[in-house]
């Protein structure tokens, strides 16, 4: 954020957050971040204030999690209907209740259908190049929409691991300029944003946001080609992990994708077909690259961290759509909920049960 | 002393809120929103809560605002300001704006988005120095959504959440008293107006916009739906407002108190209950009631006031 430095950041405090936005006051502080920082009394006017110094013309970010984001989630939908395009890093952590502070996606399946673009990152490395990125797409007159940089509480918002960062005027080329085409504080072009809409134009609205969603996928494949240039660091959609020849394959979201890549290399070793395919853009969902990655495996076996009480957790529901009319086998196992952690010999009893065919408790 | 002719010269041909709109014939608020707009002499941007002027002025495709407007929800709009603000202050340190341009930011709320729902948010963006002018239009309850009592509805008025029957004699709580919250935030200016005093509510705009930090001006205005009268009662009754010291007219500048306008008749509280339904019911006692409530807040807000 201090490389962005982004003009306007309406924040509150929540754990697993804070790190970010402490961060961030410091830089201001020392004058190494230029922005206006809004301390803001609460989540929902987080938002708020985000989408009004965003369609002022500012570039805008903001952080949250868990109760913070169900706080906001109002507001979400609206940054997303406004087409305002904030950036947002969401510290992943369980909902209440029971209240408990630790890393699971269940906050950022509440804001799945607000319209807003969401990303995954696996490490910390991921979620700073995704934070570099996100202004690019956010931006990009096809898309205008919010992004979300999802990063699991506490494995990687209090990681301390070894992140390879870019010079700031390189980040700084990157991201360039913000430049809003109408902005709230024209007096001389007049505009009216947030008006009331019937059931005549509602809809259209609304269709005009999914297609920008749509879009926003080739967008994010464009800004991930240039990012290559300037990193060295490729980013696609999907990342489809020694799914050659594989039998069997698992499909997740964050960081537990670093644990089961270990456990695929220890396996291959050992004579196995197994592999693992990471979704980095769970919105927009990319159903055919996931589809053209998993073409020939056997199994599919989808990793929730998130569940669906009376339902099918979310990621298996879009997986399910995605492999539609495919012979692939399909199951999907809910873990990790509220933090429980998720070791190297649970990816093992996973893929074991799998291929025995016993059903895996988490 | 603010004049008719400096408004309309102010307005520079263009009016901020034009006609067309769809607010009901008797209703202030355009009124509240014409003269605060219009005393105001530099560029503004309008920032709106979920409600009747929003409702009735933005009907897509249409928009009866020739100034920059944006809604976002009915809770949030001081925090919508103070996101404008801010943005007009990080633009112009990066030369994005230009430097001589001040953009004045806005809000209109009603008094649900200003007593109730919104006043988490309007606390906060007081609590943190934006400068920004607030503007409540009280009707004294949630109009828009058919009449239901909020916080700041007064003392016996019926709503159809706080209706009159067997067991009930309307609202049986007083009002909140929002001004004075305003003020223990200790922000450069707070007032309370009234539709029907303009020239008191463009002087206390003219200051309020003026001042380094932010400022709340509470506007009381009628709703000829929700309290009952006739249309064309509406300045009579506001004024008697003002008058039975119902709703006194002041000032807090820095803390420090003044009354704007010392009711000059003396008018029993009646005059300003009978013409409306929502009090149709009072008996003598509760109207007594009403009376020692005006006696006992007037006499609080003399003894505020230095001289």
């Amino acid at each position: 954020m201090r490389q962005i430095d982004p003009d306007v950041v309406p924040a509150y405090p929540i754990t697993p957050q804070t790190p970010i936005i402490q961060g961030y006051a410091k830089f201001v502080a020392d004058g190494l971040a230029h922005g206006e920082l809004i301390d803001v009394e609460s989540e929902h006017s987080a938002m708020s204030a985000a989408i009004g110094a965003a369609l002022a013309g500012a570039r805008t970010m903001t952080t949250t999690s868990s109760q913070g984001l169900a706080l906001m989630t109002e507001v979400v939908y609206l940054a997303a209907s406004m087409r305002a395009p904030i950036v947002m890093a969401v510290g992943n952590r369980a909902l209440s209740g029971p209240i408990n502070i630790h890393c699971d996606h269940s906050d950022a399946m509440l804001v799945r259908d607000s319209g807003c673009i969401q990303l995954f990152a696996e490490n910390a490395q991921q979620a700073y190049d995704l934070m570099v990125m996100g202004p690019r797409i956010a931006e990009h007159p096809d898309v205008l929409l919010p992004v979300l940089v999802c990063l699991d509480g506490f494995t990687i918002t209090h990681s301390a691991e070894a992140v390879d960062l870019l010079r700031d005027d390189v980040v700084r080329r990157f991201v360039g300029e913000y430049v809003l085409p109408h902005s709230v504080l024209d007096p001389q072009l007049p505009v009216t944003r947030g008006s009331f809409a019937m059931p005549d134009s509602y809809f259209e609205f609304r269709v005009q946001q999914a297609q920008a969603l749509e879009r926003s996928l080739a967008v994010f494949q464009h800004v991930a080609a240039e990012f290559f240039e300037v990193a060295q660091r490729r980013y696609a959609p999907v990342e489809a992990y020694r799914c050659d020849n594989a039998d069997r394959v698992v499909v997740l979201l964050g960081s537990t994708a670093g644990t089961v890549k270990d456990v695929v290399d220890e396996l291959r070793l050992e004579g196995e077909h197994v592999g693992l395919v990471e979704i980095t853009t769970f919105r927009p969902f990319p159903h055919a690259a996931l589809a053209a990655a998993v073409e020939g495996v056997d199994e599919v076996i989808v990793l929730d961290r998130a569940d669906s009480p009376g339902g099918t957790p979310p990621l298996h529901a879009e997986v399910a759509a995605s492999l539609y009319g495919s012979e692939i086998r399909l199951s999907g196992h809910v873990y990790g909920l509220g933090g429980r952690d998720f070791h190297p010999e649970d990816a093992r009893a996973l893929f074991a049960c799998e291929r025995d065919g016993i059903p895996w408790l988490v | 002393m603010a004049r008719l002719k400096t408004l309309v010269r102010n307005q520079g041909g263009v009016q901020p809120l034009r006609g067309g709109h769809a607010l009901c014939q008797g209703c202030g608020i355009p009124m509240v929103v014409r003269i605060v707009l219009s005393t105001i002499a530099r560029p503004t941007v309008v920032v709106n809560a979920t409600g009747c002027l929003e409702v009735a002025t933005t009907r897509y495709p249409t928009t009866a605002w020739n100034v920059p407007w944006l809604h976002v929800a009915f809770e949030n709009t001081a925090a919508v300001a103070s996101g404008v603000e801010a943005a007009q202050c990080a633009l112009r340190r990066r030369n994005a704006l230009p430097s001589d341009e001040d953009v004045a930011v806005v809000c209109f709320a009603g008094d649900g988005g200003t007593y109730d729902i919104g006043m988490q948010a309007l606390s906060g963006a007081l609590e943190r120095g934006h400068r920004f002018l607030f503007v409540c239009y009280d009707n004294e309850a949630y109009m828009n959504t058919g009449v239901q009592r909020s916080g700041a509805t007064p003392f016996g008025a019926a709503t159809t959440t706080s209706p009159v029957g067997a067991t009930s004699w309307g609202k049986a709580q007083r009002r909140k008293d929002m001004t004075a919250i305003a003020v223990a935030h200790h922000v450069p200016y707070v007032a309370q107006a009234c539709a029907s005093h303009w020239d008191d509510l463009s002087r206390k705009v003219e200051r309020a916009v003026g001042c380094d930090g932010p400022a709340f001006i509470n506007v009381l205005t009628d709703c000829p739906v929700g309290w009952g009268h006739e249309p064309r009662l509406a300045p009579h009754l506001l004024d008697a407002a003002v008058e039975s010291r119902f709703w006194p007219l002041y000032e807090v500048v820095d803390g420090r108190y003044r009354v704007t306008y010392l009711p000059t008749r003396d008018v029993d509280v009646e005059e300003w209950l009978r013409p409306q339904k929502r009090f149709a019911h009072l008996t003598p006692a509760l109207v007594a009631e009403v009376r020692r409530q005006i006696d006992a807040d007037w006499a609080a807000l003399v003894a505020r006031t230095p001289d």
